[in-house]
Parts: C-alpha cells; sequence; structure tokens
C-alpha cells in the first residue's frame, strides 16, 4: 500500500534492534532530558541555601550585609553567571516540555535548538552587565 | 521454579484504576502550572535583583528591607518561595524515585525533601510576615532611608 509507506514511523524504517520513535531516547530528546535534571537539582540545592541567607534579614541586618557580601566576590559572580545559565536553560526547556506535552511533539528537536538559541541570546544580555557589575567593584 | 511468558503482542492491562484523587496526575499538571508561573516570577526576580542599577553589587539589608515592605514585591517573593520549593521538592521526588532502587533509601530520602521542603516554608513565611525593617540599636548607615523618619 503506497500511502501507508509514506507515513513509516521511525521504528518501522530502521533494520537496528534499538527501540526507536520514542522522544527521551537518545539525540535531542534524551540530552535536554539530562540537561534539565541536571538543572533542576542544582537550582534545588542553590534555593535552599539562598532562602536560608535571605533569611538573615531577620537576625540583623550586619548577619545579613556580611553573607551577601559573600555572594559580591569575583569567584560568586561567576558562580552567579553559572545559576543563571542553569535557571535560564531549565527555564526555555520547561516551556518546550510543555509545549510537547500540549501541542506537538513533532517539533521537539526544532524546538530544543530554538531552546539554545534563546539561552544564548538571554546570557548574551545578561553575563557581560553582571561580570561589570561584579568586577568594577 | 517456572515463570510464565504471555504471548507477544497480547493485549496490555493496567492494573486497575484504585479509587480516590489521582496525585501523580495533579503533580504532573502542577509542574507545569507552576513551571509558567515561575518563569515570569524568577525571571523578573533575576531583572530587578541582578540587571537593574549596580546589579548584585547593590544587594544589601537596605534594599532587601525596601522590597520587602513594599507589598507588590512581598507577595511577588511569597509566592514564589510557595511554587519553587513545592516545584523543586517534586521534582527531586521524581528523581528519587527513578534511581533510589531500595525501599528504605526512597523512605529517607523522600522523607528528607518534605521536610527541608516543610521547613523552609515556613521559614520563608515567617521572615516575610514578621519582618522589621528598623531593627532598633541598628546603625541608621545600614538600614533604608525610610527609617530615619519614624
Amino acid at each position: 500500500m503506497p500511502e501507508q509507506a509514506a507515513t513509516l514511523t521511525s521504528q518501522q524504517k530502521t533494520t537496528s534492534r534499538r527501540p526507536a520513535g520514542t522522544l527521551y531516547r537518545g539525540r535531542e530528546g534524551m540530552w535536554s532530558w539530562v540537561l534539565h535534571r541536571i538543572t533542576g537539582v542544582a537550582i534545588f540545592f542553590f534555593l535552599l541555601v539562598h532562602i536560608l541567607d535571605t533569611a538573615l534579614v531577620r537576625v540583623s541586618p550586619e548577619a545579613y550585609n556580611a553573607v551577601i557580601s559573600s555572594y559580591q566576590t569575583p569567584i560568586m559572580g561567576l558562580g552567579e553567571v553559572a545559576l543563571v545559565a542553569a535557571i535560564v536553560f531549565h527555564a526555555f526547556n520547561g516551556l518546550r516540555i510543555i509545549l510537547i506535552d500540549f501541542w506537538n511533539a513533532k517539533y521537539q528537536k526544532v524546538m530544543f535548538y530554538v531552546v539554545i538559541a534563546l539561552w544564548i541570546i538571554t546570557m548574551l544580555g545578561f553575563a557581560p552587565r553582571h561580570l561589570i557589575n561584579v568586577f568594577s567593584e | 521454579m517456572t515463570t510464565t511468558i504471555e504471548a507477544p503482542r497480547s493485549p496490555y492491562a493496567r492494573s486497575p484504576r484504585k479509587r480516590g484523587v489521582n496525585w501523580e496526575k495533579w503533580g504532573w499538571i502542577y509542574m507545569r502550572v507552576s513551571g509558567v508561573v515561575l518563569v515570569v516570577l524568577i525571571f523578573g526576580h533575576l531583572f530587578v535583583n541582578l540587571m537593574v542599577g549596580e546589579g548584585v553589587s547593590a544587594l544589601n539589608f537596605a534594599f532587601v528591607a525596601g522590597k520587602l515592605t513594599t507589598p507588590f514585591w512581598a507577595v511577588w517573593d511569597i509566592i514564589m518561595l510557595w511554587l519553587a520549593l513545592i516545584h523543586g521538592g517534586n521534582g527531586m521526588r521524581t528523581i528519587v524515585n527513578d534511581y533510589a532502587t531500595q525501599r528504605l533509601t526512597r523512605g529517607i530520602l523522600k522523607s528528607a525533601i518534605l521536610a527541608a521542603v516543610v521547613i523552609l516554608i515556613t521559614l520563608g513565611t515567617l521572615v516575610v510576615f514578621t519582618f522589621d525593617p528598623c531593627p532598633a540599636g541598628s546603625p541608621a548607615d545600614l538600614l533604608p532611608s525610610f527609617c530615619s523618619a519614624i
């Protein structure tokens, strides 16, 4: 049936024994998932610390300022670039996951590259300005 | 020991649906709904604290006091606190369920996650609602400028 041949799934097209045609197995679908997990765990642990350091406003102005000044050092400034990079990737890839679930999984690969492009643009906007703020202290 | 192997392509039967609330479904929905809101809240938080003015170099007690005494930012921070911790805690729960194979290990790790989330939500909420921007006896140069008017 020629009509059917045009609509072969990736599973039917291949002679490979490796299971195919699933979103999260291999290539863009898998790597976006891996990065989503790693960035998610990193952000979670930062969030725990960040709530504790902000809670110091309830202790005394001196205690809060002492801790926040450590966030203004060059090494932590680089750490903040890494943190924002993780958050921005997780945010854009999260929106990609929502679009896959509620709109169309067909575009998941191209959406992954859109996520990477938006991530680069956002970081180009953020990183130079932030690093100038940190290193001009 | 005998093992019964089903015929290939025999129909896949789900275990019968238990009665009651499908918590996993609501967790799945929560991750997506809170995720969209958190993108707005956290991008706004990062923009105001790291991009506007001198960014991270300008952060101190007076800056935070000015924000937490503004109802708009207090509500912003409270919503962000609750949504982010529950979103993060539920994500960590998913990862523990995926990688911790022993029942006891899963139980310990998930209890630790739950404890961290409950304690930090309580702490953060108390800090926002009991915050004093002008604590008595503190040097005036560390306090927001509106304290001197009192």
